[in-house]
């Protein structure tokens, strides 16, 4: 019994489901032009990791995030502008890889809500106003 | 517009953002992130071997005319254990299989492929994920089926189970 309890403590062991590799270079060291560190992080903030969904690639420690992490830095170096390393993610994971939805599609209608809620604030207080005097 | 129209709106607002809450309890939720790369052609990458006496795995040998699948794995993934025996089906219906084992040692994954048998022509290392960021992949286990001109056809999220191998061969056979 105690056998079987240890055994799938093993298996709950949720540092073994990641495996065991080298961490990218540039995962974690910062480039050393202080102006194309700076756009790598302001960029690897914006980026979704894909392995913990949640989180951006510049606050997780997944691997999958380091990894994304040494592949913003390495673009950026070889100087690649960040909207196009933006593209680069969208072009492999789709819109979802972006913590800024696009002016597009479903990603307009997120832009203009505040300005349509404001129009119709503006439109009833018209209204409002008019009636006072 | 009237005044007791105007009442109306915010019932209406609140019964259409009731309504969607309804509608996604309903319809089962698609968690998966699906590649945006499948209808392109494979990254270029060059993998070294996984293990010894295996060969590595460039996209180059991907697309030498014949359909296969591409399996992406680790022998510290457990669904990857359980696809063992649908990948081993799929060989024996004569589908080449080439694989990318990823964050993986070479010992482990000779232990892997001893233990649960090596249905793979060629085992590409991944151990940094470059090529699985490259390929749109975002976990273990996936398969992707791969037409002879090496473009990426089907991306199978998870193991592979049974009632999914009849489903691989047809997406192989019209890739033909």
């Amino acid at each position: 019994m105690k056998l079987i309890a240890a055994s799938i403590l093993l298996l709950a062991a949720p540092v073994f489901a990641q495996g065991t590799g080298p961490t990218p270079e540039l995962a974690n060291r910062q480039l050393p032009d202080p102006a194309q560190e700076a756009t790598a992080t302001k960029l690897m903030h914006g980026l979704r990791c894909i392995q913990c969904q949640g989180q951006s690639i510049a606050d997780s420690d997944a691997p999958m995030a380091a990894t994304m992490r040494a592949e913003v830095r390495q673009q950026i170096s070889a100087g690649q502008a960040p909207e196009a390393i933006r593209q680069w993610m969208i072009e492999r994971y789709g819109e979802w890889v972006s913590f800024e939805p696009e002016m597009k599609g479903a990603g307009l209608i997120l832009w203009a809500m505040p300005l349509l809620v404001l129009l119709i604030a503006f439109w009833l207080a018209r209204g409002l106003f008019r009636r006072r005097t | 517009m009237n005044r007791s129209m105007l009442l109306w709106i915010p019932l209406a607002v609140v019964a259409f953002i009731g309504g969607w809450f309804i509608y996604g309890l309903a319809v089962p939720k698609d968690d998966m992130l699906h590649s945006a790369m499948v209808g392109k052609v494979l990254p270029v990458f060059t993998l070294p071997p996984a293990t010894a006496g295996i060969e590595g795995l460039s996209n180059l040998n991907m697309a030498d005319g014949k359909p296969r699948l591409l399996n992406i794995f680790a022998s510290w993934c457990i669904p990857c254990k359980a696809e063992a025996p649908q990948l081993e089906a799929l060989k024996e219906a004569g589908v080449e299989i080439d694989a990318i084992a990823i964050r993986d040692k070479p010992e482990d994954v000779a232990a892997f492929l001893q233990e649960f048998g090596n249905p793979f022509r060629r085992i590409g290392s991944d151990s940094e994920m470059a090529v699985q960021l490259k390929l749109g992949s975002s976990g273990v286990p996936e398969t992707y089926v791969i037409g002879g001109d090496g473009t990426i056809l089907y991306q199978h999220i998870g193991d592979i189970r049974a009632e999914h191998v009849p489903m691989l061969l047809d997406k192989l056979r019209s890739a033909q």
